[in-house]
C-alpha cells in the first residue's frame, strides 16, 4: 500500500485480532512518496516560464527607480523546469484526500460534487478576463450573471435583498451583523449584545464582536434546541439579534423556529440565521417564510463551488426589506431599459466589506450549479436527507446518539460507547482513513461530548453510504476487540499521526536553507 | 439529473431501509405550513451544453476584444497553462481545509511553500496560509497594528486604494478604531510633514501603499524609522506584487498586507484573489488567518500541519484575533506554482519588462501637447498624467476605438479630475501602446 488511495476493504470485514499485532510500516518505495519541498529541487539557471522578448527599450532599473528602491533577485525564489513543476505538484496532489476521490462526510462543511462544468465556464475569454474597474457598459454580461444569482437565490431563501459582495460565510455574518446595527441605530439604539446558541459555529461569536457587539451564550435545552422560555428571559432591550443555526449544528429542525422569531420582534431584536445547512432546506422550506430577517449562505457548501483545499468561498446576505437601504455599496441593480449597472449612490450603506464586486469567480459557478438544477434542487435537498438518514439508521445499533430527534442532512453520533474502550472520535475518525474515507467532523458541535458529525451530501450513491455504513461497523467492532489498532491509526497513510504539540511550541512556518 | 447517483429505485429501497414510508417523512421535523407545496421560481434544469452556451452568450457582451489600460489595484499578466492544469487536479480542487493533517500532506505542503515564497519576495519573516483579498488584509494587517500597540488610532495615506480605505472605514466604525487620512504630495508619496510626533505619540501605524494608488513608490525606511520613534508601527499594502520582483522588499515594515492577484490569477471581475499578511516572528500569535507549520510523525517522518490554531475563532470564539475560517487556499496555490514556474530570474525579467513598457508608454504619452506626468515620485508600472481634459471624456472616446482608458482618479479624487493612472505590463504590447497614444492624441486635437 504505497499510496493514499486504498482499496476499500470488503463489505464488513470483522476485525481479526492478530492484526492489533500487525504494525503497518511506511512504504518509500515509490518517487511520489519521497517528494522534498521546490526548494531542494533549485539549481541556478533552470526556470519554467518565459516571457516573449521585450519590444520596447530595455530600462536600467537602478537609474530609473534609484538603488534604494531597488533589489538585485528575490533570495531564495526557486529555479526549476516546467516537467519539475508539473511532477512535484502533481506528487503532492497524491497525498490529499477528495470529492473526486470518495465520500467525505464532514458534517457542517457538506462537501459535495463540484460539477466540472462549473469550473469550464468560470475560464472562458469574456469572463475570466475582465476587469472589476472597466466600465457597466462593457460588463454587462459580468452584472447579469451577478443579477441572475441574486434573483435564484432570493427564490430559494424567500428573502426580498441580497448582497453578494462577502468573500465567505464569516464575512457574510459579519456584514448581516453591520446592517442589523445599522437599521436599529436608524431607529434611535443600536443596542449592545447578540445571543449565540452554545451549538453555534465559532465564527458566529468572531463575527459578533468584530461587529461591536458583546456574545452572550445561551445554553441548549436537554433536546439541543432552543428553549424558548429561556430565550424569553435573555431577550431584552440591549438585545440586537439572535445568531442561529438551522437546521442546528446537530442536524435538527428547531421545530419552535417562528415562535423563536417572534419572542425576538416583540422586543424589536432580529433574527440571523447562519445558512450554513441550507443542504438541508433548498426548495423544502423557506427562511424567509419562517420568521429570519438576515441570513448568508456559504456558496462552497450548498452551491457546489469548491473548498479548495480551504477557499476561496462566498458569503452572500439575504435580509429582509427593512434593512435593504443597509446594504453594502455597490448594489447590482437592472435599470428600466432592462440593463444592468453598480449602484454606488446609497447614503445608508454599511459601506464596502471587500474591494470590487465580491468573489465573482465563486458566485459564477454557483449559478452554474443553480441552472443545472432549477426548480429540481429539492431532489438534493430530499437526497442529502436521505442519506444521513440512511446512515443514521444503519449506524444507531453500533454508536451512541445523544439526540434522538429527526435528522435532517447531517446526523451526530458520539463515542460514548467506544470510549470505554479508550477509543475516542478522533481515533475512529483517522481509522476511517485506513478503510479509503475522510474522516467525519470530529469534536463539534461542542454540546456534544466525543462528537462524530456526519453529513455524506446528496452526491452519494447507495453503494458509497453502503461502503461507508461497513467501514463504520467494522471499526465499532475493531474498537471493542481490537483497540490498538484503531488507537494508532491511520496505518495507510505516507506520514502517520503528526507531532501538533512540537508544531505549536517551536514553530517553523517557512523553509531556510540547511 | 446528472449530479445524483441514485435511481428511483434505490431511493424507496432506502427509504423502506429507514422504516419511513415516504421522503416527507423525513421533513416532518419542519412546521407543515413552512413547508413549501410548489415547485421553487428558478431558471433551469439546464444540460451541461445550455449552462455552456448560457455562459457563452454572457462573454459576448462584456469587454471582449478591447485593449485595456486599468490597472488600479487588478493586473493582467501572463500565466501559465501549467499552473491553471495543476490546480484542476481533482485532489487539490475539491479537498476540505487540511485539518485532517495525514489526509491532506500535499495541501499542507504547498501552503509551507506559500508561505515561504511570501516571505521571500516580501524581505518578511512570516507569511499566513492566505486571506481574502488585499482590501481585507489589510483591514486586519491594521487590527492587528491596533491589537500589538494597544492604540486606537491609525495614520492612512490617501494614496491607498480608496477601496481598500472603504472597507477599513466599514470595520472600524464598530471597533472605535480612529481613521486619519493623510494627504499626499507633489511626488506623490504620502506627506510626512503631516505625520506630526503628537499623531505619531498616539499611533498604532503609519499605514502606506507601495507602489501606491498613484503608481509611486513610497520611502519606506524614513516613514518605519518615524513611527518606531514614537513606538507606532508601519504597515505597508501592496496590490501589484509583481513589482516585488525588482524593487526593493518592504522589510521595513512591520506588517505587509498583500494582493497577490499579479502572481497569475486571472482578473475575473474582481475575484477570487489572495490576500497575504507578512510580518516579524515576533508578531505571530496575533496574526489572523491559518499558519503551516513543519513537524515529524513518530517515525520521524517530516509533515506539515495547521498550527497555533489557538489565533482562530474555531479555538478561541470571540477571543480570536479574526472571525476568518474559510480563507483563498486554491488561489494562494495559483500563485505558489506560478511563482515556482517563472521563478527566481523570471520574476525580475518580468518586472523588468513592466518597468521598460510602463516608461515607454509614459514617454509616448507625454509627447502630447496637454499631458504631463502629475507626481515627481518613481514608479514602477502604472503612473498618474494629467491630460487637459477631463478623463471621462476622452475615455468615452477611447471605447469607440475599442480601448478600455485608464483609471479615472475623479470619482475617489475630486481635485483630480483630470488626471488618469496609466497601467501597462508584459502583456501590452508596443503596437497597443502606439495605438492607444496615437488615439489620445486624436482626441485631445478634436476641438472641445
Amino acid at each position: 500500500m504505497s499510496t493514499i488511495i486504498n482499496p476499500k476493504p470488503p463489505a464488513v470485514a470483522p476485525a481479526e485480532p492478530e492484526a492489533a499485532a500487525h504494525h503497518v510500516g511506511k512504504v518509500r518505495s515509490h518517487p511520489s512518496q519521497n517528494e522534498g519541498l521546490i526548494f531542494e529541487h533549485s539549481i541556478p539557471g533552470k526556470r519554467g516560464m518565459e516571457l516573449p522578448p521585450l519590444d520596447v527599450p530595455a530600462v536600467d532599473p537602478v537609474a530609473a527607480l534609484g538603488a534604494e528602491f531597488t533589489r538585485d533577485s528575490v533570495e531564495g525564489f526557486p529555479e526549476v523546469s516546467e516537467i519539475e513543476v508539473i511532477r512535484h505538484f502533481t506528487r503532492l496532489s497524491t497525498w490529499n484526500y477528495a470529492i473526486d476521490l470518495g465520500m467525505y462526510p464532514l458534517g457542517s462543511c457538506t462537501m459535495k460534487y463540484n460539477p466540472r462544468v462549473n469550473e469550464f465556464v468560470a475560464r472562458l475569454e469574456g469572463l475570466a478576463t475582465e476587469h472589476p474597474s472597466q466600465p457597466a457598459e462593457l460588463s454587462q454580461g459580468c452584472l447579469r450573471i451577478l443579477y441572475d444569482l441574486q434573483k435564484c437565490l432570493l427564490s430559494i431563501t424567500g428573502m426580498d435583498a441580497v448582497t453578494l459582495q462577502p468573500a465567505a460565510g464569516a464575512q457574510g455574518e459579519l456584514t448581516g451583523l453591520l446592517m442589523i446595527r445599522a437599521y436599529l441605530e436608524s431607529q434611535g439604539n443600536a443596542r449592545k449584545k447578540v445571543l449565540i446558541p452554545d451549538s453555534a459555529h465559532g465564527t458566529n461569536p468572531a463575527s459578533v464582536v468584530i461587529a461591536g457587539y458583546e456574545v452572550q451564550n445561551i445554553k441548549s435545552n436537554a433536546s439541543g434546541q432552543i428553549d424558548t422560555d429561556h430565550l424569553r428571559e435573555f431577550v431584552t432591550d440591549d438585545v440586537a439579534a439572535l445568531m442561529i443555526t438551522n437546521p442546528s449544528t446537530i442536524g435538527i429542525f428547531e421545530q419552535r423556529i417562528a415562535e423563536i422569531a417572534a419572542i425576538l420582534h416583540e422586543r424589536g431584536a432580529l433574527l440571523y440565521m447562519d445558512g450554513a445547512n441550507m443542504n438541508a432546506l433548498a426548495g423544502v422550506t423557506r427562511p424567509g417564510d419562517f420568521g429570519v430577517d438576515v441570513m448568508h449562505l456559504n456558496l462552497h457548501k450548498t452551491f457546489s463551488t469548491p473548498h479548495g483545499g480551504g477557499g476561496p468561498g462566498a458569503g452572500p446576505v439575504m435580509i429582509k426589506k427593512i434593512l435593504e437601504p443597509f446594504l453594502p455599496t455597490p448594489v447590482v441593480v437592472q435599470k428600466p431599459d432592462g440593463s444592468y449597472a453598480l449602484d454606488h449612490n446609497r447614503p445608508q450603506s454599511i459601506g464596502r466589506v471587500r474591494a470590487f464586486a465580491g468573489n465573482f469567480g465563486v458566485l459564477l459557478r454557483a449559478l452554474a450549479y443553480t441552472l443545472a438544477y432549477g426548480p429540481g434542487i429539492r431532489q438534493a435537498t430530499e437526497d442529502a436527507v436521505l442519506n444521513a438518514n440512511y446512515i443514521r439508521k444503519n449506524l444507531e445499533k453500533y454508536f451512541d446518539l445523544p439526540y434522538d430527534l429527526p435528522s435532517m442532512h447531517e446526523v451526530v453520533f458520539s463515542d460514548a460507547r467506544q470510549k470505554a474502550k479508550g477509543v475516542n472520535t478522533m481515533d475512529i475518525a483517522k481509522r476511517l482513513i485506513d478503510y479509503g474515507f475522510h474522516p467525519y467532523t470530529t469534536a463539534f458541535p461542542l454540546i456534544v461530548p466525543g462528537a462524530m458529525m456526519i453529513e455524506p451530501t446528496e452526491s452519494e450513491s447507495r453503494e458509497e453510504c453502503d461502503l461507508f455504513i461497513d467501514a463504520m461497523r467494522s471499526i465499532a467492532a475493531e474498537a471493542d476487540a481490537n483497540p490498538e489498532i484503531v488507537k494508532t491509526a491511520p496505518h495507510s497513510t505516507r506520514v502517520g499521526r503528526l507531532d501538533e504539540t512540537t508544531a505549536a511550541r517551536k514553530p517553523i512556518l517557512r523553509w531556510k536553507p540547511a | 439529473m446528472r449530479y445524483l447517483p441514485k435511481s428511483p429505485s434505490e431511493r424507496q429501497e432506502m427509504l423502506a431501509a429507514i422504516g419511513a414510508p415516504s421522503i416527507d417523512e423525513l421533513f416532518k421535523s419542519i412546521p407543515e405550513k413552512f413547508r413549501l407545496t410548489a415547485p421553487l421560481t428558478l431558471p433551469g434544469p439546464l444540460s451541461e451544453n445550455e449552462i455552456i452556451q448560457y455562459f457563452k452568450a454572457r462573454a459576448e457582451e462584456n469587454a471582449k476584444g478591447y485593449t485595456s489600460f486599468l490597472g488600479a489595484g487588478v493586473y493582467s499578466h501572463l500565466r501559465s497553462v501549467v499552473a491553471d492544469a495543476l490546480l484542476q487536479r481533482g485532489e487539490f480542487l475539491t479537498s476540505y481545509t487540511p485539518y485532517q493533517a495525514e489526509f491532506a500532506q500535499g495541501t499542507l505542503t504547498a501552503i509551507f511553500e506559500f508561505q515561504t515564497l511570501m516571505c521571500q519576495i516580501t524581505g518578511q519573516e512570516v507569511a499566513n496560509a492566505s486571506m481574502y483579498d488585499g482590501s481585507t488584509a489589510l483591514t486586519e494587517a491594521v487590527l492587528m497594528a491596533e491589537r500589538l500597540t494597544d492604540r486606537d488610532y491609525v495614520l492612512v495615506a490617501r494614496s491607498v486604494h480608496p477601496e481598500y480605505r472603504q472597507v477599513l472605514h466599514t470595520y472600524a466604525k464598530n471597533l472605535g478604531l480612529h481613521v486619519e487620512e493623510v494627504g499626499f504630495t507633489s511626488s506623490g508619496q504620502i506627506d510626512r510633514a503631516a505625520l506630526t510626533p503628537e499623531k505619531l505619540a498616539k499611533a498604532a501605524a503609519i499605514v502606506v501603499q507601495s507602489p501606491n494608488f498613484f503608481g509611486v513608490l513610497e520611502d519606506l525606511a524614513p516613514l518605519a524609522e518615524a513611527a518606531h520613534a514614537h513606538g507606532a508601527l508601519l504597515v505597508d499594502t501592496i496590490t501589484e506584487a509583481v513589482s516585488l520582483g525588482i524593487v526593493r522588499p518592504p522589510s521595513d515594515a512591520d506588517i505587509v498586507a498583500m494582493e497577490g492577484q499579479a502572481f497569475g490569477i486571472p482578473p475575473s471581475y474582481g475575484g477570487p484573489y489572495v490576500g497575504v499578511i507578512a510580518t516579524r516572528d515576533k508578531f505571530v500569535r496575533q496574526m489572523p488567518g491559518r499558519l503551516a507549520g513543519q513537524t515529524n510523525d513518530a517515525e520521524g517522518n517530516r509533515g506539515f500541519v495547521l498550527t497555533l490554531a489557538t489565533r482562530e475563532q474555531h479555538i478561541r470564539r470571540e477571543k480570536a484575533t479574526s472571525n476568518i475560517c474559510t480563507n483563498e487556499a486554491l488561489y494562494a496555490l495559483a500563485a505558489t506554482i506560478h511563482l515556482c514556474l517563472i521563478g527566481k530570474e523570471g520574476i525580475r525579467e518580468q518586472a523588468l519588462q513592466n518597468l521598460a513598457k510602463a516608461r515607454f508608454a509614459r514617454t509616448e504619452l507625454e509627447k502630447i501637447p496637454g499631458v504631463r506626468a502629475k507626481f515627481s515620485g518613481r514608479t514602477f508600472n502604472e503612473f498618474t498624467l494629467e491630460f487637459p481634459r477631463s478623463v471621462k471624456l476622452i475615455n468615452h472616446e477611447l471605447l469607440k476605438e475599442k480601448i478600455v482608458g485608464p483609471y479615472s482618479l475623479g470619482l475617489h479624487y475630486p481635485e483630480l479630475t483630470k488626471n488618469a493612472v496609466i497601467c501597462v505590463t508584459e502583456t501590452t504590447s508596443r503596437a497597443e501602446i502606439e495605438r492607444f497614444a496615437a488615439a489620445v492624441r486624436k482626441i485631445l486635437e478634436k476641438p472641445l
